[in-house]
């Protein structure tokens, strides 16, 4: 699947979820569900800055393609890093650095915005893209 | 006792959002629409500076902001309007304070603080400690997080030059008992500061009963505007105080390479200022007279008792919170749950609070945790706010421990 797929796909799936409750619910799952990030890399090379909650990511290549782990302190935190993995992860370094981040935007999370910022969000995006 | 549905009406904020429960007032209270009135007004009909000018309208302008002087010495019951400095706010007078003074202090010389400071109480001292070589010590609190009398008796030596103490914590809601500490520091030969950030809009607040020789607030905490505050200081600590900004306004005479001080406390407010923020000030005044500072502090305590009592129905909640606790600031913890989880799920049910680690670092780290959700409250608040938050952070809890 290519990213603009993977972006449609999550755009489809968080438009039928009815409440805030079920896409935050969601959004939980997801972290729950991101494969695990060894202990070795929980430490201040790989600690995203955010204000409140921390994540820790790590990026290695496979064929070519750029692949992500990561883990955060918090439940929804560690969910949005899942969404954002699950769109990049496994892609080329081009391909990640045009993705348009404003579907997060579009999955209907009132309070998505000014929470984001306080994880650090843009710091997040910014490290991905940066690899 | 006021009926808080009518006042609520008394701020706009609740007119755009009818359904919000505020309970961050410790971070800044919302602004009633007289305070917004008044800074419009100064736009609207004297929009000039002060201390200058020939004209009329700045006439006006300098005249309006100086009675906010005196409605600032009735608030807080200071001896004259000398005595009254406006700043920034609350962080901008303890920078003011410690670089004003610490020509004061030599090498060996301590500064005492309590290890539930603000970072606007903690940080400007930090620096004033490189420059000089005194030292910090920290009064420790009491395992049911109260201010621990016997800490500060056994820190309090004739080596200590400066006591700087928050008067209620931001993060615990512990109220100093600041006349007693006062007292005993003057006993000392101490200069004593007192941080009434969190103090100012809950509780009476008497700088001459209270003994201290300096006190700093923020306007934004007692329903004023940001962006503007208040140094409170006595004639004798206004004349050691060095003048840490400068600029226009705050000089008498000045030639090519030395100036003579204006009198006090124009020689502390250099450049213009923030003009329209004090004339909200002053509204901001005339709105706690109205209220009742003291009434306020009721209302709240009452609240925060039934908060206390709701919180207390909840099994995963711990409360940092003692045996008596009287004012309008909580902070909790949610077994197995992140405080910015909780509060980004209460956020979606239009509960505002705070969740972090409060710009107290070191209190957080003493106390052992990476976080709090907290919760304080203001004039406008309700029992139906709370008993809204209580169903909201059942639901929140029941959302983030749910191991499906």
């Amino acid at each position: 699947m290519s990213i603009h797929e993977k972006i449609a796909q999550l755009k489809e799936y968080f438009s039928v979820l009815p409440g805030w409750e079920e896409k935050y619910a969601y959004i939980i799952s997801l972290g729950k569900s991101l494969s695990p990030l060894a202990d070795e890399y929980k430490t201040d090379e790989y600690l995203v800055r955010g204000c409140q909650s921390n994540v820790w990511l790590r990026s290695y290549e496979q064929d070519g393609n750029v692949c992500f782990e990561a883990d955060s302190d918090a439940l929804i935190t560690k969910g949005i890093v899942a969404l954002l993995l699950f769109v990049v992860s496994g892609h080329s370094n081009e391909d990640i650095r045009d993705t348009d981040f404003s579907f997060l935007d579009d999955i209907g999370l009132k309070s998505h915005l000014s929470m984001a910022r306080a994880n650090g969000l843009q710091a997040m995006i910014d490290r991905i893209t940066h690899v | 006792m006021h009926n808080q549905v009518k006042i609520k009406k008394d701020f706009q904020m609740f007119y755009h959002h009818p359904d919000l429960v505020y309970l961050d007032n410790a971070a800044t209270t919302l602004t009633p629409d007289i305070v917004v009135e008044a800074m419009n007004g100064y736009y609207h009909h004297y929009n000039a500076n002060i201390h200058r000018g020939g004209h009329g309208i700045g006439a006006m302008a300098t005249e309006r902001y100086e009675q906010v002087r005196s409605q600032v010495v009735q608030y807080i019951h200071a001896p004259g309007t000398n005595n009254i400095v406006f700043t920034s706010g609350t962080t901008h007078g303890m920078n003011m304070l410690a670089q004003g003074l610490k020509h004061l202090l030599e090498p060996g010389d301590v500064i005492l603080l309590t290890r539930m400071e603000h970072h606007a109480n903690l940080l400007p001292w930090q620096r004033v400690v490189r420059e000089t070589g005194a030292e910090l010590r920290f009064v420790e609190f009491t395992d049911d997080y109260q201010f621990d009398m016997d800490s500060f008796d056994r820190l309090l030596d004739e080596r200590v030059k400066i006591v700087s103490i928050t008067h209620i914590s931001n993060v615990l809601g512990t109220v100093v008992p600041i006349k007693e500490v006062c007292q005993k520091a003057k006993d000392m030969q101490a200069i004593t500061i007192i941080d009434a950030a969190q103090s100012i809009a809950h509780m009476a607040v008497d700088v001459q009963d209270i003994g201290c020789d300096a006190l700093v607030f923020s306007a934004h905490k007692m329903y004023g505007p940001t962006g503007v505050g208040v140094l409170y200081g006595t004639t004798a600590l206004l004349e050691e105080l060095v003048p840490y900004h400068l600029g226009g306004g705050i000089v008498r005479e000045v030639r090519e390479d030395s100036a003579i001080w204006n009198d006090i406390p124009a020689r502390f407010e250099a450049g213009t200022p923030n003009i329209a923020g004090v004339i909200g000030l002053g509204a901001a005044c005339e709105y706690m007279k109205d209220m009742g500072v003291t009434d306020v502090g009721d209302h709240e305590h009452t609240l925060m008792a039934y908060a206390i009592q709701q919180l207390a129905t909840i099994p995963q909640v711990t409360m940092l919170s003692g045996k008596t606790h009287v004012s309008s600031v909580l902070s909790f913890v949610v077994e197995g749950v992140h405080h910015h989880d909780l509060a980004t799920l209460l956020d979606e049910e239009h509960i505002a609070l705070r969740s972090g680690r409060h710009c107290a670092e070191p209190l957080l780290m003493a106390l052992g945790l990476v976080g709090t959700c907290r919760i304080s409250f203001g004039v406008y608040n309700t029992s139906e706010d709370i008993d809204r938050f209580i169903v909201a952070l059942r639901k929140a809890i029941g959302i983030l421990t749910n191991d499906e």
